[in-house]
């Protein structure tokens, strides 16, 4: 009898001692880790993540933070089946990343049907906030329309009037391709033709031709990742730039023009949202994953890093884990992070911050393994992102 | 001149000559495949990570040792290959007696190791390797411009292949092998070393497709996933040629290539596809293969 009160007392005192309620949450990051775009989200995104919420300290403001992550593989039904199991089974509250623009799309379906949040930064398809927009998705870092007015509208304005595209034959490259044939022709170009390869692909030698013989000023790579890499490549054995026709690289990531080098890929133009080398805090971030993973963050990893910030900022002024409050308070607060500067969340998802346009520098200029880019013109969000009138994402446009 | 269903002419060469060069890699490595089934009746999963690792060895003695690409195309076969006869004398030769289930899955494993260590270490961006100076360039044929570099991989491809051929069908050292294939015991009686002809064999089917990989290493990025794209195709390519037949393997390595080189032009999309399709048409009509025999 006395050892039960005596039990019970025990108790008692230690649920009074019990800490103030604390939110829980659990992030998954989903992402491909082992095949074509592992080097630019992959193990990294994880880091970012985990370094997002030690910043913001969110032990120290009572939200418990889980990362768990997974491998897609760069495929619609593996990812949209881990989606479903993290949501109905594990627990999971958002899901980060999701490059591969075929499993982002189905991801963000999946999400909605939960009610869950996605908050995607590593696919390109301008439909995640278009055609295929949900209240559940939030699009970070960049998409297909902010690349087509960044390197398209660039490359055209500068005499490339006519264009062959070498697409990736799944959703993005067909994306990247209408975007970028929208831009190219608003701005007085002509499309001459385009070829998909399969994706993802080793060999684009043949395609190539197709595009030499096209005649095309330029030939616009709408793929990205080692096929990209590998088309320039090729390209440049096969004398394509020698004999005067420029190659414009749509999607390029920081660690596809460290493998191409300085040599082969110098001049080459592309537009990212961000780079590790602008400003001190990109420097001081950038330093802290280099150390961790051995290479400089690319701007998909540094969108899930911005992502989860933001994500815990909303969590920390809703207070508990509501996730279409925290949607709310997200679209309503301004993003302000050391690695995208200030910006503003959409109706339709959309993450409007500045693009940059930059161009690779030539070996002279490098002075270091990962110094690479030089900034050619920052485009301010509005003028990089499809106005969201003209994107045709119906919930936003209802009322 | 005529048009082939829109197609200039010019263009069509070009192609059917770039189909001739992916050819090539599918014959060399059918070969080895094709040398290995054959001869020792194993499934060689392991095929494409080594000739992943081919190129690898390639890179790793310009950048750590400093020997250049033509002492590589001997070093890393024999490399490569010395690593082969070590995991058959290890693994591989215990699952002789074996159902040929467990030859694939034992090679298919380590194949998945293999890669998988090689990733954790390189990443799979793809490490560059410069064409060498030689070879640097190309030629104008009128209907295409040709890198020096791709018509030495044909060249090298063919005589590879068929002095392969030659040692396998025209010499005693491969009459041996042939014979120890087909009665193992009785060749054996007759003082022929035949496990150490068997491991030996093993070696020399790694070394063909390392030195396919070392072909590969400047035209294609080093990177520890070029096998695993690379492999189911050859593998159909074997299967369509003849599982133990080498020139079947050969011819169909080229016919294949120049096929998948077509179809590039009149239906890009279906590119990848177009060898399974006919791989499923050939089991179909003759499932031995069509330079197969059955046996």
């Amino acid at each position: 009898m006395i050892k039960r009160m005596a039990l019970m007392t025990v108790a008692a005192s230690a649920l009074a001692a019990a800490p103030a309620l604390a939110t829980d949450v659990k992030l998954g990051v989903l992402n491909d880790q082992s095949g074509v775009y592992a080097d630019l989200s992959g193990q990294g995104s994880v880091v970012a993540a985990r370094m997002a919420v030690e910043d913001f300290d969110a032990a120290g403001k009572g939200i418990n933070v889980e990362i768990i992550s997974a491998d897609h593989q760069n495929k619609p039904d593996i990812a949209s089946n881990i989606a479903r199991q993290w949501y109905d089974q594990d627990g999971v509250d958002v899901i980060l990343d999701v490059p591969t623009s075929s499993t982002a799309l189905a991801v963000a379906d999946v999400t909605a049907e939960f009610e869950k949040i996605f908050i995607n930064s590593g696919a390109a398809t301008s439909d995640l906030t278009r055609a295929n927009c949900q209240p559940t998705t939030i699009h970070w870092t960049y998409d297909t329309a902010s690349l087509a007015n960044g390197t398209g509208k660039a490359v055209t304005e500068a005499g490339g009037d006519t264009w062959f595209f070498l697409t990736a034959d799944y959703a993005f490259g067909h994306a990247l391709e209408r975007d970028t044939t929208a831009v190219v022709e608003a701005n007085g170009g002509q499309v001459l033709g385009s070829v998909a390869h399969p994706f993802p692909g080793t060999d684009f030698s043949s395609f190539l031709l197709q595009a030499q013989a096209s005649g095309a000023k330029v030939i616009g790579l709408a793929n990205a990742g080692a096929d990209t890499v590998n088309s320039i490549k090729q390209a440049a054995e096969f004398g394509i730039v020698q004999a005067g026709q420029k190659l414009a690289g749509l999607l390029l990531f920081i660690n596809n023009v460290h493998s191409l080098g300085t040599q082969t890929a110098q001049g080459l133009q592309m537009t990212t949202a961000f780079y590790w080398d602008m400003n001190d805090d990109t420097r001081a971030f950038s330093e802290r994953f280099k150390e961790e993973v051995g290479a400089v963050p690319s701007m998909v990893q540094a969108g899930v890093y911005a992502g989860t910030l933001h994500y815990l900022k909303a969590v920390e002024a809703v207070g508990e884990n509501d996730p279409a409050a925290i949607v709310a308070k997200m679209k309503e607060m301004e993003t302000d992070d050391p690695l995208f500067g200030k910006g503003y969340i959409r109706k339709d998802g959309r993450v409007i911050h500045d693009m940059y346009l930059m161009e690779v520098k030539t070996p002279d200029e490098s002075t270091g393994e990962w110094d690479l880019l030089k900034l050619v013109s920052t485009i301010s969000g509005e003028d990089a992102f499809l106005p969201m009138e003209d994107g045709g994402c119906a919930f936003a446009l209802a009322d | 001149m005529f048009e082939l269903l829109g197609i200039p002419p010019q263009v069509l060469m070009g192609q059917l000559l770039i189909g001739l060069i992916n050819g090539s890699f599918y014959a060399v490595l059918s070969l080895g495949l094709a040398v290995i089934f054959g001869l020792l009746n194993i499934i060689n999963f392991t095929h494409g990570a080594q000739y992943m690792m081919g190129a690898f060895v390639a890179w790793m003695l310009l950048n750590y040792v400093g020997i250049g690409y033509w002492p590589a195309l001997i070093l890393a076969p024999v490399v490569v290959g010395a690593i082969g006869i070590a995991l058959e004398r290890v693994m591989i030769s215990r699952l002789y007696k074996l159902d040929h289930l467990y030859g694939l899955l034992l090679t298919f494993g380590l194949a998945l190791i293999i890669q998988g260590l090689f990733r954790n270490y390189y990443g799979v961006s793809g490490l560059p390797y410069a064409i060498p100076p030689a070879l640097q360039g190309g030629q104008n044929l009128g209907f295409m411009f040709l890198p020096n570099y791709r018509g030495w991989v044909i060249v090298a491809s063919v005589i590879v292949c068929f002095g392969t051929w030659f040692m396998i069908e025209k010499t005693r050292l491969g009459a041996y092998l042939r014979a120890a294939t087909e009665n193992p015991e009785l060749v054996g009686a007759f003082g022929i070393n035949v496990p150490r002809m068997i491991t030996l064999t093993y070696g020399f089917g790694v070394g063909l497709a390392a030195f396919a990989g070392v072909l590969a290493a400047p035209i294609y990025s080093v990177n520890p996933n070029m096998g695993a794209d690379l492999i189911i195709v050859v593998f159909a390519v074997v299967v369509i040629g003849g599982m133990g037949s080498i020139m079947g393997a050969i011819l169909t390595g080229f016919g294949l290539g120049i096929i998948e080189g077509l179809t590039r032009v009149f239906y890009p999309e279906g590119s990848a596809v177009v060898i399974f399709v006919i791989m499923a048409i050939v089991l179909m009509i003759k499932p031995e293969g069509l330079f197969g025999n059955t046996a």
